[in-house]
Parts: C-alpha cells; sequence; structure tokens
C-alpha cells in the first residue's frame, strides 16, 4: 500500500508488484458480492419453464420495445434539456433568484415518480379541478363534449418521469460545470466566443461524461420504474417481465426479459463511449478562481428565473402543495402508532445504505482509476447494472443466493456441531441494506469515476512525491477535490433510498415498515389522502439533505479544500 | 471494506436475535401476506386479543412465493394469505404446502372453496360485477358477461388493464366455460365495445360512468360498498347500479382470498389455530364489516349495504380451472391486444 513513484507509467507498473493484491483484488471481490444478483437474474434467465418469445413476438413485444424506447427518448430528451439548461443557467448566469433555485432545482429528486403521477391524474382528470373548471368555464356537461389530453398515457409518463429524474442530470451537471475551471470557460470567451458558444464549444464538452452518468442514471431509472408506468397503463417492456413472471408463473421467462433490457442499456453505454472515445475532460490546472458569472440584463433575467422556476413548480410546489393539504386533513387516519417507527427506520437504513454505496463506489472508481485496468473498469460497471433492474426482479435475485447460502452454512453446521443457524441473511435488514447498496451502486460508481475523471492524474503522481501510498493520495488529495461528487453521490442515494418500494416489500423482516412500504399499502389501492402524511414525509426527509447539498456544494472552490498549499 | 463487511454481519447476528422465535410452543405465528396491512390488521389484532399469539406479518404484492421457496425449509414462515386461485396454486404446485384437516375449517368452508387434500381454504369471496349507469342503461338491459360482447355496447365499457389479476382470472373462467375460440371472439368483441384505453383501478371505472365516459363497466363488487360508505366518493357510486352477472349460463365469477399452512411451518399449531380464527364467527364478521366481502361461511350474513344488493348465483365452474387457464388467459389477451382499447390495428 506505501508503493512509491514519481511519475504515472513505468514506475506505476513497477508498483502493482507490490499493491496489485490489495486493491485489485479487492475490487474484484467487491464487485462480485455485488454483481450476485444480477447475475442470479442471468442465471434465472437460463431455466424458463416456456419458450415465451415465439409467443411475445407474434403479440405484445413489438409494442414493448416500441413503447420502451420512445419512453427513454422522450425522459432523455427531457431531462437534458432541463437538467443542463437549467444548470449552466444558474452557475454561469446571474439574475434574481438564482441562489434559490440553484437548491431548489434538487427538490424535485426528493418527490417519488409514481406519487408525482398520482397528484397528476388527481389534478387533470376528469374529476379534477382543472376539468371541472373548464366545464364549469364552457358549460360543457360531459367528457364527450371537449377534447383534455389524456395524462394517464405515454405522453404523461414522458412528463412526469422527466420532471422527477431531471435533478440527476442537473446535480451532475452542475456539479461538472462548478469543478471546471473557470479560468477555461474565461479563456474561450477571450479567444472571442459569446457566452453561449463558450457554453456550446467548452463547458458542455467537458461536462460531457458527468452528463451522460446523469441521463445513464436517468434512463436506468426509467427502465426499471414499474410503478409510474402501471398506473399510466404504459406497457413497457418491464410491465411485459411482471406479466411472464407472475402470470404466467414463469420466472425464467421474466428473468430473459430483464437480461434483454440490461444487454440493451449496456448497448448504450458502449455507444456513448465509443462516440467519445479517448478524449481526455479534466482540467489542467488546480488555479480554481470565483467565477465571474454572466449577468444578465433585467428582461432576459426574468426569462431565465421563470425558466428554471417551471420545472420546480411543476416537479415540486404543486405536487408537495397538495400532498400536504391531504395530509392536514387526513392527518388523524395516517398518524398511527406505526407512523414515527416507519420514520425512523427509512432513516436509519438510508444513511447506512448512503454511507455503505459511497464507500463500495469510492472503493471500486478509485480501484479501478490506480489501476488504469479496462477489466477492472468493465466488472465495476457490471455491478452497478442492478440499477437498471425493476426492484423486485432484483430482489429475486438476492432472495436466492441468500437462500443458499444461509441453507448451507445451515445444513454444514448441522451435520459439523448438531445445531442449525437458521437463516442469517435472508428476511433480515441486511437483505434489505444489501439490495439499496446493489441497486444503487450505479448512482455512487457513475458520479464518482465522472468526479476522479475530472482530476488530472499528474496530481497522484504530485501526491506520491510526497510520499503518499494510493489510499493516502486517495483521502488527502482526492477526496478533498471530489468532495462535491462524494455528497453528492451520498444524498442521491439517501434520497433513493427513503424513496424505494419494490425491494423492500419483499426482502423486509416481519411487521417491518419504511415509509415508503407505509405509504405503499394506501397508495396501491390509490387512497392517495391517506397515504399522503407519509409522503410528505418521505418528500421532507429528502428536502433537507437536498438543501445541506447545494449548500455545501455550493460556489465554493475547490481549491480552499486542498490540503496541500 | 473488509471492516464494512464485518459490520454489515455483526448487524446480521443482531437482526438475527431479533427474529421470530422458532420453537414448537412458541407464542407466535409468521404470515406472508399478499393483501395490505390495514386490511388484516384487525382480523390479527383480534385473533392477538383471544389467544394471546402475536402474528408477526410481511405484506408484499408480489413475489412471497419465491421468498419462500428460496428460504427453503428454513423459512420462518407458518402461513401464505393471498387473494387470487392461482396464487394458492401456485404455492401448492412448488410443493410449498402441507395439508391441515381441521373439523372447524371443513364446517364453516363450502367443499367448493377449499383444496381436496386441505392445502388451502378459502377465506373470503369476492364477486366479479358488471356497474351499468343508472341515467343510461335500463335495468335487465345486462345480465350476463357474455353480453358484453354485444356491438349494442359499442364505445361504452370500460375496464382496468386486461393483464390484471383480476381480469385474467375472468377471462380464465371464460375459457373454462367456452373453449379457447369461443372466448378469444368473446374478448375481441368486448375490446371493440371499449370506450378507452383499459386504466385505473375498479374505483375510476365506476368514475368514469359517472363522467360519462362509459356507460358500464367490470369490476369487484367490495369497491362499490367502500364508496358508497366513503362521503367523497358516494357520488361515484351512486351514478351506477350493481348488476351480478351469469357466465356460461351458471351464475357470477367468484375471486377467492385464503390462506394456506407453508410446509416447514415452525409454529404449525398456531397457524392452524389462526386460520381455524379466520373462518370463525367474528373474523368472518370482521371481513363483512369491514372490507364488504362475502363470508366463506354461508351462516355468516355480509354487511347489510351488500345484502341490499340481493342474493344471486355464484360461478360453479372448479377453481382449479380458473387457476389453471391462467397462462392462456394472458396469451389471449395479449394476441388479441386489450390492453390497447378500442382502436382496431
Amino acid at each position: 500500500m506505501t508503493s512509491l513513484s514519481t511519475s504515472s507509467s513505468a514506475p506505476a507498473r513497477r508498483s502493482r508488484r507490490h499493491s496489485v493484491d490489495v486493491w485489485t483484488a479487492g475490487a474484484v471481490f467487491v464487485a462480485v458480492i455485488v454483481a450476485l444478483p444480477v447475475l442470479t437474474v442471468f442465471w434465472l434467465a437460463l431455466f424458463p419453464t416456456e419458450n415465451i418469445w415465439p409467443h411475445l413476438i407474434d403479440t405484445v413485444l413489438p409494442g414493448y420495445v416500441r413503447t420502451t424506447l420512445e419512453l427513454m427518448a422522450g425522459v432523455a430528451v427531457g431531462t437534458i434539456a432541463i437538467g443542463v439548461g437549467t444548470a449552466w443557467l444558474v452557475t454561469m448566469c446571474d439574475f434574481p433568484g438564482r441562489r434559490i433555485l440553484e437548491w431548489a432545482l434538487v427538490l424535485p429528486l426528493a418527490m417519488p415518480a409514481y406519487v408525482v403521477a398520482y397528484v397528476y391524474t388527481d389534478i387533470l382528470e376528469y374529476a379534477g379541478p382543472v376539468q371541472q373548471s373548464l366545464r364549469a368555464l364552457f358549460g360543457w356537461t360531459t367528457a364527450r363534449d371537449y377534447w383534455f389530453p389524456e395524462i394517464r398515457s405515454l405522453g404523461g409518463a414522458i412528463v412526469v418521469m422527466t420532471m422527477a429524474l431531471y435533478p440527476y442530470v442537473y446535480l451532475l451537471a452542475r456539479s461538472a460545470f462548478l469543478e471546471q475551471a473557470n479560468g477555461v470557460v474565461e479563456a474561450a470567451r477571450t479567444l472571442g466566443c459569446s457566452p453561449l458558444a463558450a457554453f456550446r464549444r467548452v463547458s458542455i464538452p467537458m461536462a460531457r461524461p458527468s452528463i451522460v452518468v446523469g441521463v445513464a442514471l436517468v434512463m436506468m431509472e426509467t427502465l426499471n420504474d414499474f410503478g409510474t408506468i402501471d398506473y399510466f397503463s404504459v406497457q413497457t417492456l418491464t410491465a411485459g417481465i411482471f406479466n411472464v413472471w407472475l402470470v404466467m408463473n414463469n420466472t425464467g421467462g421474466g428473468a430473459q426479459i430483464a437480461v434483454v433490457m440490461l444487454v440493451f442499456v449496456v448497448g448504450l453505454m458502449v455507444a456513448e463511449r465509443m462516440a467519445r472515445k479517448r478524449r481526455g475532460y479534466h482540467n489542467t490546472t488546480l488555479r480554481y478562481r470565483e467565477a465571474q458569472p454572466y449577468r444578465l440584463s433585467p428582461f432576459r433575467g426574468t426569462g431565465a428565473f421563470l425558466l428554471c422556476l417551471l420545472p420546480v413548480a411543476v416537479g415540486f410546489l404543486i405536487p408537495a402543495g397538495l400532498l400536504v393539504s391531504y395530509a392536514i386533513d387526513n392527518y388523524q387516519i395516517s398518524m398511527t402508532n406505526n407512523f414515527p417507527r416507519a420514520a425512523l427506520n427509512s432513516l436509519v437504513l438510508s444513511s447506512i445504505a448512503a454511507a455503505a454505496a459511497v464507500t463500495v463506489g469510492l472503493f471500486l472508481a478509485y480501484a479501478v482509476r490506480l489501476r488504469k485496468s479496462s477489466a477492472l473498469r468493465n466488472l465495476a460497471r457490471f455491478a452497478s447494472l442492478g440499477y437498471a433492474v425493476p426492484g423486485a426482479v432484483l430482489a429475486i435475485g438476492i432472495l436466492t443466493p441468500f437462500g443458499l447460502f444461509d441453507n448451507a452454512v445451515d445444513a454444514f453446521l448441522r451435520r459439523t456441531f448438531g445445531f442449525g443457524t437458521g437463516l442469517i441473511l435472508s428476511g433480515t435488514i441486511a437483505a434489505v441494506l444489501f439490495a439499496y447498496v446493489v441497486r444503487f451502486l450505479a448512482l455512487a460508481y457513475g458520479t464518482l469515476e465522472a468526479g476522479l475523471g475530472r482530476v488530472t492524474p499528474h496530481i497522484e503522481d504530485a501526491a506520491r512525491t510526497l510520499r503518499h501510498g494510493p489510499a493516502k493520495a486517495l483521502v488527502r488529495v482526492n477526496l478533498p477535490i471530489i468532495r462535491g461528487s462524494l455528497l453528492t453521490a451520498a444524498i442521491l442515494i439517501f434520497v433513493d433510498s427513503m424513496k424505494e418500494l419494490p425491494a423492500t416489500l419483499l426482502l423486509r423482516p416481519f411487521n417491518y415498515d419504511t415509509l415508503a412500504t407505509y405509504v405503499y399499502q394506501f397508495a396501491s389501492d390509490e387512497l392517495l389522502e391517506e397515504c399522503a402524511l407519509g409522503a410528505v414525509t418521505i418528500v421532507a426527509a429528502g428536502v433537507i439533505p437536498v438543501i445541506l447539498l447545494t449548500r455545501v456544494m455550493g460556489r465554493r472552490t475547490p481549491e480552499r479544500d486542498l490540503p496541500i498549499p | 471494506m473488509k471492516r464494512r463487511l464485518l459490520s454489515l454481519l455483526a448487524l446480521c447476528a443482531g437482526a438475527l436475535s431479533a427474529a421470530p422465535a422458532i420453537a414448537a410452543d412458541s407464542k407466535e405465528v409468521n404470515v406472508y401476506s399478499y393483501r395490505q396491512a390495514f386490511l388484516v390488521k384487525p382480523l390479527f389484532d383480534a385473533f392477538t386479543r383471544e389467544t394471546g399469539i402475536k402474528v408477526n406479518v410481511v405484506f408484499a404484492p408480489k413475489g412471497l412465493v419465491k421468498r419462500l421457496q428460496a428460504e427453503g425449509k428454513n423459512s420462518p414462515a407458518d402461513m401464505v394469505f393471498t387473494v387470487d386461485i392461482a396464487r394458492l396454486n401456485e404455492v401448492v404446485e412448488a410443493g410449498l404446502a402441507q395439508p391441515v384437516i381441521s373439523d372447524a375449517l371443513a364446517a364453516a368452508v363450502p367443499a367448493e372453496y377449499r383444496h381436496p387434500q386441505g392445502l388451502w381454504y378459502g377465506l373470503t369471496l369476492r364477486a366479479r360485477v358488471i356497474y351499468a349507469s343508472k341515467a343510461r342503461v335500463t335495468p335487465g338491459e345486462i345480465s350476463s358477461y357474455e353480453q358484453l360482447a354485444d356491438p349494442k355496447w359499442r364505445g361504452r365499457i370500460c375496464t382496468r388493464k386486461g393483464d390484471h389479476a383480476y381480469n385474467i382470472a375472468l377471462l380464465a373462467a371464460m375459457i373454462g366455460h367456452h373453449g379457447e375460440a369461443k372466448a378469444e371472439e368473446w374478448l375481441r368483441g368486448v375490446k371493440a365495445n371499449l370506450a378507452r384505453k383499459p386504466q385505473g383501478n375498479d374505483r375510476a371505472q365506476v368514475k368514469a360512468i359517472m363522467e360519462g365516459v362509459c356507460d358500464v363497466a367490470i369490476g369487484n363488487h367490495y369497491y362499490m360498498a367502500l364508496m358508497l360508505t366513503d362521503p367523497k366518493q358516494k357520488a361515484w357510486g351512486e351514478s351506477a347500479n350493481i348488476v351480478f352477472p351469469t357466465i356460461g349460463g351458471t351464475g357470477t365469477h367468484m375471486n377467492l382470498s385464503g390462506a394456506m399452512l407453508t410446509k416447514h411451518a415452525p409454529n404449525r399449531a398456531n397457524a392452524v389455530r389462526l386460520m381455524e380464527f379466520l373462518v370463525g364467527k367474528q373474523a368472518q364478521g370482521i371481513y363483512a364489516a369491514k372490507n364488504f366481502e362475502y363470508p366463506i361461511d354461508p351462516s355468516v350474513k355480509p354487511a347489510p349495504l351488500v345484502a341490499s344488493w340481493g342474493t344471486y348465483k355464484r360461478d360453479t365452474l372448479p377453481l382449479q380451472t380458473v387457476a389453471t387457464k391462467r397462462s392462456d388467459a394472458l396469451k389471449m389477451m395479449n394476441r388479441v391486444g386489450f390492453n390497447e382499447g378500442p382502436v382496431t390495428n
């Protein structure tokens, strides 16, 4: 662990002889453990009870694939436009309200997408306030008198998911813009670029790895979502998985569809990397300076303000407002003895999951960076695929190996010592936590890989000249620089764990509720008003760290955090 | 890293000590439930009050059979608690059920609503009915599911998605009565008559009738009772009549909720006691009063509101047939493209 090297190439190779075991072996071990559930899904796919493909191809598959692609394309375009656009406006421009919008733009992240779907259905459906007012205004009496866009549709799903998911792109784009040496943008400006041209030709290309990570996360979330698409009756491949698994009682067939989806995700990622090729995206200097944001005219400033306010209003203010009013009305029904307990469970689980997933993600990302091994990198990326698998399927991928392990240990002990252990991992909080780490490793690994990617490799060489080993270089040099990425990852995982539902439902211990499962028992019956209090609490618990995050990220420049002079 | 894993292991060990006790004379029973906690809690609370036996519950809407399977002979679960005959059947087929022979159960549960060897027992019944607009459908205008395919209903039918368990079961029963070809013809007819793309839950269909989107809808009977007793939804319920249709000339299609003992149940005696309690007069009364379901025990009266809808005949097709035709039913839904709605392609 205490290898010395003065430059990155030949001496690094020499040092590998000493530390290859710890970093590489450790990374392989951790990655394989985390990849177990996804590997299990591949394994299950080998044993279908019936070959479903001829039937699916003849009937619903073309529709599933088309709908899935349309949904993904729509959500990708929407989240990039909103996420990157607003991130650039609040980072590079100065206009009234910018400081508030900086953190407010992240707020929709705290909203579970399916709750947003419920809320907007309540507002926009026939019996909702919008159509009621329209009818009163124009004297229509039935739904056959006029046309109104159907919220329960592919279009509705695209809008809802865009609103719920754009903060991923926003956060990653913004942290990339913030970590960009402003000198680069200024250099572009002195070379005659207009602000927009600097945005297009410098900021965006440099932020591209981060933006891609954000969009990849959004795509995986889109693929694993079942709550929203089911509610909106949108037939994607995910709907197909559950039909084959649950209705046809064909777990292997369901797993095969899940595998096809994974192959699809991997294809997308590979395509993007091929397009990006081997360009480097790191800053060449550590000399950061306080940004000189481009001051907008009052007219343009107002426009920018409204543009940034729109996603906050649609994705957060309106649904949160409605939920709060429901929660107040139904406080008596919702506030049972189990509620505070569920809230505490959620907070504890999500905090541990965030810490664990960030640790694992950082370890993998840094090991990959140190070893520059593409095999290791691909393994780590494979381990992150749990994010693209629907939660209930992932849970099956955990139940199976855990059950095997528990029963093997039990059988061994019974044989050898005459007493058994029963189930050690199955049905415990450990299984739920493991599910969160597997599921959200992509958030940690993706964010941290992108963060580390923006740190020039020379910085480690410099650290090594100070006789720092890789571990010390990570802690003393890299961590302070990528602090924003670390916090981003931790908060994303915390908030996502608060919202996680399907895996929690299936893996949790007896009599154990989180806020999400507590909300779900009402939400699954579309009892929106009864579940409002729980939903509001999930949102509130997510909002606090989100605000904290943006405060800490703030406009802090990495320079201040560097421990070396 | 290793420390992290070790601490996780320590955490598991901690959780293990809190795990339900596995002992012959325990005062606990462990239930895997496909039904929501708030629906079953009043029943379990009553059981605990009477017997002092604590009921531990995991509720999940999908995958509990897989969990049972993966946990194998060390599974802590004593009982599986579920709706829909297909799920009960799934546990039996996976070899994860064990027979219960009990006079109390046999006395309360009619033979057609329990497994011949006692591998599962029905607890309540739910009727899949037709809601018909009071304003636009005259009483008696529709009396069977088969009539839903009649062109006179073109553009007038609403239902939830075709691949939902309730609709799959109804189609499976249709296949059981009329065979594949006739059932498919019927399904195409219903699809052509839809007023909109299948969506929403059963309540949403009644709402759609009130809104004038459609005139008849398919749904479970208790949703109507739940709406009529909810001040905010009362108007929806009042816009429609309940029709108990016949299928194949027999009676109304019924959906069963039931319970079964797991093969490796560690608290077997307590689980049997709980099952007996659930078919007892008190529990059956709770089911009727709180959930508006039909008690499985014919001697227990349904809720007054439900009783006011009158008596009707029930479908006599064996439930086993409904369970085994399920996969065929889903394929038929896919083939017909039912979820695409009324558009012809």
